[in-house]
């Protein structure tokens, strides 16, 4: 073993242990993040959602989904978090608009795909069976769209509390203030904090795929959950 | 003014500019093209060569892996699931955790970023191998050509539009994402902005003009990339936006 690896080694033992001491410390940062998190997503689901459901039930306006989900990449998290903070000011609001809107961007896409792509003939017999539209929305349209339009919350969830450190920066407050930090921190702190916030992200994204394939209708479970973050054909 | 007033001292660190700079004013025109050579420019340029390199190397790993799985599929699945995970990592906590590795350098700041490229690049690839047919494949055998001439004029070819796709959103992106390395390092346009954002009260100017460069080499990255597929694969532009 080389110096420069004992070194590593020995930054990562002290970075589990500032996670040792501090659990209670920790816990409350990374409880501060998934409130901002929470409330961003609550946001984001609010008025992406029913917009992209809407859109897709009336096969209009894929030109839009396909802006949003531009938008949604290349809007840098940065950008957007210090531009609202010259117009909302330093703290939560600020951020959590920030992170509302990029949360929106994969809500927005996938539920109007979701719901788009949905089988016209299943649809068309629904309509033969004297269905209404909100009946065809609500018993045909939406479940066979929900692994689609849930993958879509649930890359908007992962892709808010992945992102909810940086608002750190704007007094966002989590574990991302330990991040910023180093100098009250140390490499230790810092990267202790980086790690939890991993977990947080993985624990976050294996309990939303959990959800997911729990709500799934059994008949459509084939469709792969995972492995389809992206949207292929931009 | 009143609102000047009630916007507390401004501390002038922004330099000796304008009335406009002191006061803080929605957009400085005076100030952007005076930080042009000595900030802006350079942030740009160090943005744009973040992200060539990263996409660049990607690409160069993503591609070879792409054929590996498309002869081998049994390697796909698990790939997919880890890439799946990989793209869950923050992006400011894999900075950090790389830092013991590799410490404060452009190194680091690659590396993270060629991890997210290849998150992004491998399944498009892979899914644009599998796009053609088994008529068109079929077809292709049927003709005599050998595996590596079905591979070089059947399926490369019509996997080229997915593989411009993914590069698309590879591109934008890692253009995104490589904001996020001024939290490392003093390079690329999101250093301006962390530098505004340090002052006690941030400045506007500086947030917005960078920002807007970011937001601009993103979308024109895109719009390149729309060119060169209309350029190589024109018939696959019919139709699709």
């Amino acid at each position: 073993m080389t110096v420069a690896d004992a070194a590593n080694l020995h930054t990562f033992v002290d970075a589990l242990q500032f996670i040792v001491d501090r659990p209670g410390f920790l816990a409350t940062k990374a409880l501060e993040q998934l409130a901002l998190s929470g409330a961003a997503l609550a946001i984001a689901l609010a008025v992406a959602l029913p917009l992209g459901v809407a859109l897709g039930h009336l096969h209009r306006g894929s030109s839009v989904a396909i802006a949003a989900s531009i938008i949604g990449r290349g809007l840098p998290s940065l950008v957007l978090i210090a531009a609202f903070l010259t117009v909302l000011g330093i703290g939560f609001v600020n951020n959590m608009v920030a992170l509302a809107v990029l949360g929106s961007g994969p809500i927005l896409t996938n539920s109007f795909d979701a719901v788009d792509r949905v089988d016209r003939d299943a649809v068309e017999a629904a309509r033969g069976m004297g269905m209404t539209d909100p009946q065809i929305l609500r018993r045909v349209e939406l479940p066979l769209a929900l692994p689609l339009l849930f993958t879509g919350i649930r890359v908007a969830a992962v892709t808010i509390v992945a992102t909810a450190p940086i608002a750190a920066i704007a007094g966002g407050g989590g574990l991302g203030d330990i991040i910023v930090n180093q100098a009250s921190y140390r490499l230790s702190g810092v990267l202790g904090a980086s790690l939890c916030v991993m977990l947080l992200s993985a624990v976050v994204f294996a309990a939303l795929t959990g959800v997911q394939i729990a709500m799934t209708p059994r008949g459509v479970r084939r469709t792969r959950v995972i492995g389809e973050p992206q949207r292929r054909e931009l | 003014m009143s609102v000047l007033a009630a916007g507390g001292p401004v501390i002038p660190t922004f330099g000796k500019g304008s009335s406009c700079v002191t006061g803080d004013h929605t957009f400085c025109w005076d100030w952007v093209r005076g930080h042009w050579h000595d900030t802006l420019g350079p942030a740009l340029v160090q943005h744009i060569e973040l992200t060539a390199i990263a996409v660049a190397i990607g690409f160069a790993i993503a591609f070879p892996l792409a054929l590996l799985a498309h002869r081998f599929q049994r390697l796909e699945q698990p790939f997919g699931i880890f890439s799946a995970l990989l793209y869950t990592i923050p992006s400011l906590a894999l900075f950090q955790f790389l830092v013991p590795f590799t410490g404060l350098t452009v190194t680091t700041v690659e590396v993270a970023l060629v991890a997210y490229t290849l998150v992004i690049l491998f399944p498009n690839i892979t899914a644009g191998l599998h796009s053609p047919p088994e008529e068109v494949l079929e077809a292709a055998r049927g003709m005599g050509l050998t595996r590596l001439q079905v591979l070089m004029r059947v399926e490369l070819p019509l996997a080229t539009p997915a593989i411009i796709g993914g590069l698309r959103i590879a591109v934008v992106s890692t253009v995104a994402i490589a904001t996020i390395a001024a939290f490392l390092l003093p390079k690329g346009l999101g250093y301006p902005i962390f530098l505004a954002l340090k002052e006690p009260t941030p400045f506007k100017t500086e947030i917005y003009s960078a920002g807007a460069l970011a937001v601009a080499l993103a979308l024109s990255c895109d719009a390149a990339l729309v060119g060169l597929r209309r350029l190589v694969v024109p018939w696959a532009s019919k139709g699709v936006a």
